[in-house]
C-alpha cells in the first residue's frame, strides 16, 4: 500500500473524479495529437500544412479579390499582381443567370415566391416538433401544385417555357422533386421486393435491376429522344417533366435497394410481435417495420439524395442549363473569359451548402431517432 | 400434509403459497392430429391436445422437440399442414379474419420479448389498443398504465426498451399482451433469455397471473414454476408428446424413459 493513501471499508470507496490530464481539453488534445511519436509527428505535420495552405488561399479569396468591374480585363487592372486574386465581380455580374437561367426578367419575383414557399414547405417536413405542424405537412402536400402553377405559369399568370428555366432554380425542381417523390416510390419498391407475391415481386425486381443496370445519362438520353416513339404522335410531353420522371425512378430504385437493406436488418422476432397483436400487413408496416427499418437507412437513403442532387448537373449534356451549363455558358464570353476557378468555386460551394447540410440533417435525425443505449 | 400442486420437487420457499385453481369445462384450445413440417423436417407428429379454460400447462422437452412450434401454431405464426386447430370456437384455416379473430384472443410472450424498441413501454402496450381495437388514445393509455402497473412497472411507462433491464423488459412484453385482454396466453420460453436475478420477478407476475385464472400454455424449463401452478406438465420429443400429467406425479412417477432421462438431466444440478 502507497505511503499515505486513505482505505476505505469494503463498499464504502467514493466517486473520485478522474485525473486532470485525462479529461476535458488537456485530455483532449493527450488521446488525439500526442498519444504515439507517430502522431506528434503527423499533429506537426497537419500544423505546417495548414499554415502553408490556409494564408495564401484567404488572400486569393477575401482579402485581394476584387467584387466590382465591368469586365475581366478591369478586374486584373485593379489586383496588385493580376490574376493574383479572385474576381468576384464575374459571379456578381451573372448571378440572375445562376439562379433564374433564362427566366423572363420581370417574372423571376415568381421564382423567389417559390424558393420562400419551399423553404416554409420544407421546416414542417424536417422539424417533428414544430408547432401546427399538422397544417405545415398538409401545406407541403400542397407545394409541388402551387409552386408548379407559379413557375409554369397558366391559370392567370403569364406563361413561361421550362426551357427558359435554368440555373439554381433548375437544379432545385429536379433535386427537390427526386428526392420527396423517390422516397416513397422506392419503399413501396423493397416491399414490393419482398412481398409472397410472385408477380408483383418479379415486376419490382425487374425494374430495379433495369434501372440500376443502365446509367443515368443512358437514361436521360431516353428521355430526351426515345421516349417519342412510345407516345402516341403528336403528343406534347415537356422535356423538363421527362427528366423529372427518369430522375425520380433512378433514385427510386437505389431507394429501394437501401430501404430492402434497412428491412432485412429488422428481426423476425418484430413481425410475429406486430402479427401477435392482431396488427395487419398495412398498419405493421407502418408503426413497427418502417420506421425502424427506415431509421437504419438513413444513412444510405442520405447518400442517394447527395448522389441523385449532385447528378441533376448531368442535364446539361441534355441541353438544359444548371449552374454547370451557365457557367460554362458564360466562359464563353470574351469580356469575362478567363475566370474558370471563380465560376466553378462558386458551384462547387452552391453543392457542398447544399449536400453539406443534408449530411449534417441525416446526423442528427439519426441522434434524434436513437433510442436504445 | 395433503399432496397439493405446490408440493413440488423445486419449489420456490419465498413465493407466496398458491390458491386453489380452478380448471373450467368449456374448452379453449382443440388440437386434433396436427402435423407439420419444416420443408422436408416432420416437425409436429399427430398432436392431439384440448385445453379448458383456466387450465395452466407447461411444455417441455429438449431443444428441437418441436414445443415451441406447437404453441406459435396456435395463433398462426406457424402454419399446420394437417389436423384441426380451433381456439375459441373458431378454427384456423387460411381464412384471414379467422387468423385476425384468434390473433386479437390469444396473447403470446416471446423468449427474446420483442418488444418495439422505437416506441417507449406505455406506447408498446397501448399501440394495438390503438390501432387493433380502435381505442381513443387516452382510454389506451390508461388501460396501457393498468397493466404497466399489474407488473409493477408504472414507473418505467415513458422509458425505451433499450433502458429497460431484460426482466423489466420481459414484464412490459406481458403487459402488452395483457392490453389485449386475452382468453388465452402463450408463453415461449419467456425466461431463457434472463439473467438468473431477473427470472423471479418475471415468474412472479406470471404467477399472479395464473392466479386470476388465466388460460396459460407455457414452453418453459423451471420446474418451480411447474410444480407451483401448473395443472399438467407435458413432456415432448421428436415432435410428438411422449407424456403428460399433473406436475408431481409427472416429477415424481414418469413413465416413458425417455421423460425419466430428461428429467434427470435438468434436475440433477
Amino acid at each position: 500500500m502507497v505511503d499515505g493513501a486513505k482505505t476505505y471499508e469494503v463498499g464504502q470507496h467514493p466517486e473520485m473524479a478522474p485525473p486532470r490530464s485525462e479529461v476535458g481539453v488537456l485530455g483532449w488534445v493527450k488521446h488525439n495529437l500526442l498519444s504515439t511519436p507517430f502522431n506528434v509527428v503527423m499533429t506537426l505535420l497537419a500544423i505546417w500544412f495548414l499554415w502553408s495552405v490556409i494564408p495564401p488561399l484567404f488572400e486569393w479569396i477575401v482579402l485581394n479579390s476584387v467584387w466590382t468591374a465591368e469586365s475581366r480585363k478591369e478586374c486584373w487592372d485593379k489586383m496588385e499582381v493580376p490574376e493574383g486574386a479572385a474576381c468576384w465581380a464575374f459571379i456578381k455580374d451573372r448571378f440572375g443567370l445562376f439562379v433564374y437561367g433564362f427566366y423572363p426578367a420581370d417574372l423571376r419575383w415568381r421564382v423567389d415566391l417559390s424558393f420562400i414557399l419551399l423553404v416554409i414547405a420544407i421546416v414542417p417536413v424536417l422539424y417533428d416538433n414544430m408547432p401546427g405542424r399538422k397544417f405545415g405537412l398538409l401545406y407541403a402536400v400542397a407545394f409541388p401544385f402551387i409552386t408548379g402553377w407559379l413557375l409554369v405559369g397558366g391559370f392567370g399568370l403569364t406563361p413561361v417555357e421550362t426551357d427558359q428555366f435554368g440555373g439554381i432554380m433548375l437544379t432545385l425542381i429536379i433535386g427537390v422533386t427526386g428526392i420527396s417523390f423517390s422516397l416513397p416510390i422506392g419503399i413501396l419498391l423493397a416491399l414490393g421486393r419482398r412481398s409472397n407475391m410472385p408477380v408483383l415481386r418479379i415486376l419490382c425486381v425487374t425494374f430495379i435491376e433495369f434501372i440500376r443496370g443502365v446509367p443515368l445519362i443512358a437514361l436521360l438520353f431516353i428521355a430526351s429522344t426515345m421516349l417519342n416513339f412510345f407516345l402516341p404522335p403528336g403528343t406534347v410531353f415537356d422535356l423538363l417533366v421527362r427528366v423529372l420522371i427518369m430522375v425520380t425512378l433512378f433514385s427510386a430504385a437505389y431507394i429501394a435497394e437501401v430501404v430492402r437493406g434497412g428491412l432485412q436488418g429488422i428481426p423476425s422476432g418484430q413481425y410475429e410481435a406486430a402479427d401477435s397483436l392482431g396488427l395487419t400487413y398495412l398498419k405493421a408496416h407502418w408503426l413497427i417495420i418502417l420506421p425502424q427499418a427506415l431509421k437504419i437507412s438513413i444513412p444510405g437513403i442520405v447518400n442517394t439524395f447527395i448522389g441523385l442532387y449532385k447528378d441533376t448537373t448531368l442535364v446539361l449534356i441534355i441541353g438544359m442549363l444548371d449552374p454547370l451549363g451557365v457557367g460554362r455558358a458564360s466562359l464563353a464570353d470574351a469580356v469575362w473569359a478567363g475566370l474558370a476557378r471563380e465560376v466553378y468555386l462558386f458551384i462547387a460551394l452552391f453543392f457542398f451548402i447544399c449536400c453539406f447540410s443534408m449530411s449534417r440533417y441525416s446526423l442528427y435525425l439519426e441522434k434524434k431517432l436513437h433510442t436504445g443505449h | 400434509m395433503p399432496t397439493s400442486m405446490t408440493d413440488g420437487i423445486a419449489k420456490d420457499e419465498t413465493r407466496p403459497p398458491t390458491k386453489k385453481l380452478t380448471v373450467g369445462e368449456e374448452v379453449a384450445i382443440k388440437m386434433v392430429s396436427v402435423h407439420k413440417w419444416f420443408g422436408e423436417f416432420h416437425v409436429l407428429k399427430d398432436i392431439n391436445l384440448t385445453v379448458n379454460r383456466g387450465e395452466r400447462i407447461v411444455i417441455c422437452g429438449p431443444s428441437g422437440s418441436g414445443k415451441s412450434t406447437l404453441i406459435r401454431c396456435i395463433n398462426r405464426l406457424e402454419e399446420h399442414q394437417k389436423g384441426k386447430i380451433i381456439v375459441n370456437d373458431v378454427e384456423l384455416t387460411g381464412n384471414l379474419k379467422n387468423i385476425e379473430i384468434i390473433r386479437s384472443e390469444v396473447g403470446i410472450v416471446f423468449q427474446q420479448f420483442n418488444l418495439f424498441p422505437h416506441l417507449t413501454a406505455l406506447e408498446n402496450c397501448s399501440l394495438a389498443l390503438i390501432w387493433v381495437r380502435n381505442k381513443p388514445k387516452v382510454e389506451a393509455e390508461e388501460i396501457a398504465m393498468k397493466y404497466l402497473e399489474r407488473v409493477r412497472i408504472p414507473e418505467q411507462a415513458a422509458k425505451y426498451p433499450g433502458q429497460l433491464s431484460g426482466g423489466q423488459q420481459q414484464r412490459v412484453a406481458i403487459a402488452r399482451s395483457l392490453c389485449m385482454n386475452p382468453k388465452v396466453m402463450l408463453f415461449d420460453e419467456p425466461t431463457s433469455a434472463l439473467d438468473p436475478e431477473m427470472i423471479k420477478e418475471v415468474l412472479d407476475v406470471m404467477v399472479e397471473l395464473a392466479e386470476s385464472g388465466m388460460t396459460m400454455l407455457c414452453v418453459t424449463h423451471e420446474m418451480g414454476f411447474a410444480t407451483a401452478v401448473a395443472n399438467r406438465v407435458i413432456f415432448m420429443d421428436f415432435g410428438e408428446i411422449i407424456e403428460q400429467n399433473e406436475p408431481h406425479e409427472f416429477f415424481n412417477n414418469p413413465q416413458s424413459d425417455r421423460t425419466k432421462l430428461f428429467l434427470s438431466q435438468i434436475l440433477q444440478h
